[in-house]
């Protein structure tokens, strides 16, 4: 298949299926989800208001008007005002994707690098006592919620010895990453990097067993060099596209950091739109979200074909 | 007459998987593990543990015995909890509320005439109200598990119904069904959980289960899909096809004998997603309501009280967790192991 073609298929399935998150979001709330009226015009209200508010939202035109308003909204990239704060969703969105990213982006690169590092030692010792213990330890530390790990990081880094603030954010990037997100992030590391090394040991362990490494073997070149170079630029494919098609996850993944650690980013923003019922938020940051997904699996593939080209045949 | 041949039935899979998990120690060891939490959460059903969780029956923040002095009960005076220390008359005024706390006293002396004796340590201490921590983790891990278990019924049914349906008929059940799976893995997991617990309104253990099978299933639909395209065309479900068997009877008595050991590894795995998503959303207060207790609503408790150094609570529902989730865990692998029916023993 050619690669123009491969392109515009992909590019058509991915917006086939944004077509289908929209519908799945509006079914879930405008229509799952009752009568927003109720929520927003509070307990006293009288019929009258009820009818008002609802007049207001547009809620009282027929369902298919109300969806193409939400597709118009989508295309626009404008979906109305927050019925919590009535700030325009969009500036909002815009503004807390700032902090997440400044959390994610250092959190992403420092677990890729130790995930690694690490996978490939235990992968080069495959069956060791150190292959042996590093497996256990992850299956244990796997098991107790990320939770008691922020709970607990919190109070003894920060609150009992004073490494770190317990929770803060200020308006320069620069003073966010030395002191702010520092905590966040070595927390996030330690919580999301067991299930990674356990992952790319297997992607590791599945190229040391081929030929090629043995032919490599045979030809005399050294293990590191058989490691480093021959193992670890096969195993980079799956490596890299897990990394890719984590990056969406790790957007709201953190929000649990961003709650503990008062960090204005999109998770927070997620939680605290929950708790108010706020959906017109909630709506926009699914859409975009998903978004964000599909294009990062659509880039996902597209370096998958350009890095391997064993796929490009089929 | 001399016997010819003789036929010995085979073994039957399920005993081989079962004799196999037997036989490799960790295998046996957590199956121990997950079975005695599994008596355990039927008893707190039945109301014969844990049934009094929600009864205050220690002094606030009581310690675990082992750390504290060996004093062990406090007695407090009849309507205590209604009385008030006025410093009014210190300064010879007289208290113009006094006929309304008269009568506030006397009312609580009619609640609550006798003295109550406080425990002033519990083995797992006690929370903020004077609740026995014991009780609350043996009450919470019902819940949590409770919720996880019948959670991972509904999405192991959802996903293997779907993905029976677009792997054995393909063409246009295929296209609907796999791009709905695609619209739902677009949307990040814990998003697509809060977005569904944002619309539902009320809380309760009901709604939890709900929540996390409606989100949950994509992963048995896509590896039951993936099986059953395989097993569509295999010689022995042409050949029932042949000898007359409708399609409904090769998608579920032919074929879902052979894919039941992918079904139930999944299901293992959803149990331990599960607990872990319900602990997230009742520690958010998205989860089980005020009224009840889980795992999650604990960590939530413990939280505030660590601040003032009151670790138990969140020691013990740590502790509590973590050795289910990692017996879970290893179970799953075992399993694994155990069903795979390439290794052969």
């Amino acid at each position: 298949m050619s690669g123009l073609l491969f392109l515009v298929r992909r590019l058509g399935q991915a917006l086939l299926t944004l077509l289908g998150v929209i519908l799945l979001v509006f079914v879930l709330f405008n229509w799952v989800g009752g009568d927003p009226a109720l929520i927003l015009a509070g307990k006293m209200a009288s019929a009258q208001d009820l009818a008002n508010v609802r007049h207001q939202l547009g809620l009282d035109r027929p369902l298919w008007q109300q969806f193409l308003d939400f597709v118009g909204q989508v295309l626009r990239g404008d979906y109305g005002e927050s019925w919590a704060t009535h700030e325009p969703v969009s500036a909002i969105f815009r503004s807390r994707l700032g902090p997440s990213l400044t959390l994610l982006i250092p959190m992403l690169v420092l677990e890729t690098l130790v995930a690694v590092a690490v996978a490939l030692l235990v992968a080069a010792l495959r069956g060791s006592w150190l292959d042996q213990g590093v497996r256990m330890v992850s299956t244990v530390a796997m098991s107790v919620s990320l939770l008691v790990y922020i709970i607990v990081g919190q109070y003894v880094f920060a609150y009992l010895w004073g490494w770190f603030p317990v929770k803060g954010w200020s308006d320069s990037v620069l003073t966010n990453l030395r002191v702010y997100a520092l905590l966040p992030v070595l927390l996030g590391l330690f919580v999301s990097v067991a299930p990674s090394i356990r992952l790319y040991r297997s992607f590791i362990l599945e190229e040391i067993d081929q030929d090629f490494v043995r032919t490599a073997r045979a030809k005399g070149l050294s293990e590191t060099r058989i490691l480093f170079v021959h193992v670890l630029r096969n195993a980079a494919i799956p490596i890299v596209t897990n990394v890719l098609m984590g990056l969406p996850g790790l957007l709201t993944g953190a929000f649990l950091l961003e709650r503990f650690f008062a960090i204005p980013g999109i998770g927070r923003e997620i939680i605290l739109a929950v708790e108010r019922s706020d959906f017109p938020l909630i709506k926009a940051i699914t859409v975009y979200v998903a978004m964000a997904t599909l294009a990062v699996n659509l880039l996902g593939d597209l370096c998958y074909r350009w890095l391997d080209p064993r796929v490009r045949l089929e | 007459m001399a016997k010819i041949y003789s036929l010995k039935r085979s073994e039957n899979a399920w005993n081989l998987a079962l004799r196999r998990l037997w036989r490799d120690p960790v295998g046996r060891f957590s199956l121990g593990v997950v079975m005695g939490y599994l008596v355990l959460v039927g008893m707190v059903l039945a109301g014969w543990l844990g049934a009094r969780w929600n009864d205050p029956v220690a002094v606030n923040y009581a310690p675990p015995t082992w750390c504290a002095s060996a004093a062990n009960r406090v007695t407090r005076p009849a309507g205590e909890a209604w009385d008030r220390r006025s410093v009014i008359p210190l300064y010879g005024w007289t208290d113009p509320l006094e006929p309304i706390w008269s009568e506030a006293r006397a009312a609580a002396q009619r609640i609550q005439p006798e003295p109550v004796s406080y425990r002033l340590t519990l083995f797992f201490g006690a929370d903020k109200w004077g609740r026995d921590v014991g009780q609350k983790v043996l009450k919470g891990t019902q819940t949590s598990v409770w919720v996880g278990l019948v959670a991972a019924f509904v999405a192991t049914f959802i996903g293997t119904v779907l993905g029976a349906l677009a792997g054995y008929y393909g063409r246009w059940v295929d296209d609907l069904l796999n791009g709905f799976y695609g619209v739902l893995t677009s949307i990040p997991y814990l998003l697509l959980v809060f977005a569904v617990a944002a619309v539902f309104q009320q809380k309760g253990v009901g709604t939890l289960i709900l929540i996390l099978g409606l989100t949950g299933w994509t992963g048995v639909f896509r590896l039951v899909r993936a099986e059953y395209l395989k097993h569509r065309t295999r010689e022995y479900v042409l050949a029932a096809g042949a000898l007359g068997a409708s399609h409904g009877r090769r998608v579920w008595v032919h074929i879902l004998p052979n894919v039941s050991h992918v079904i139930l590894v999944q299901f293992s795995q959803n149990l331990v997603g599960f607990i872990k998503s319900e602990v997230i959303l009742s520690f958010l207060g998205f989860g089980v309501p005020v009224s009840s207790v889980s795992w999650g609503s604990m960590l939530n408790e413990a939280q505030n009280e660590l601040i003032l150094g009151k670790w138990w609570q969140l020691g013990v529902t740590t502790v509590a967790m973590a050795i289910f989730v990692t017996a879970s865990s290893l179970l799953t692998d075992a399993l694994r192991d155990a069903l795979d029916p390439r290794l052969n023993s």
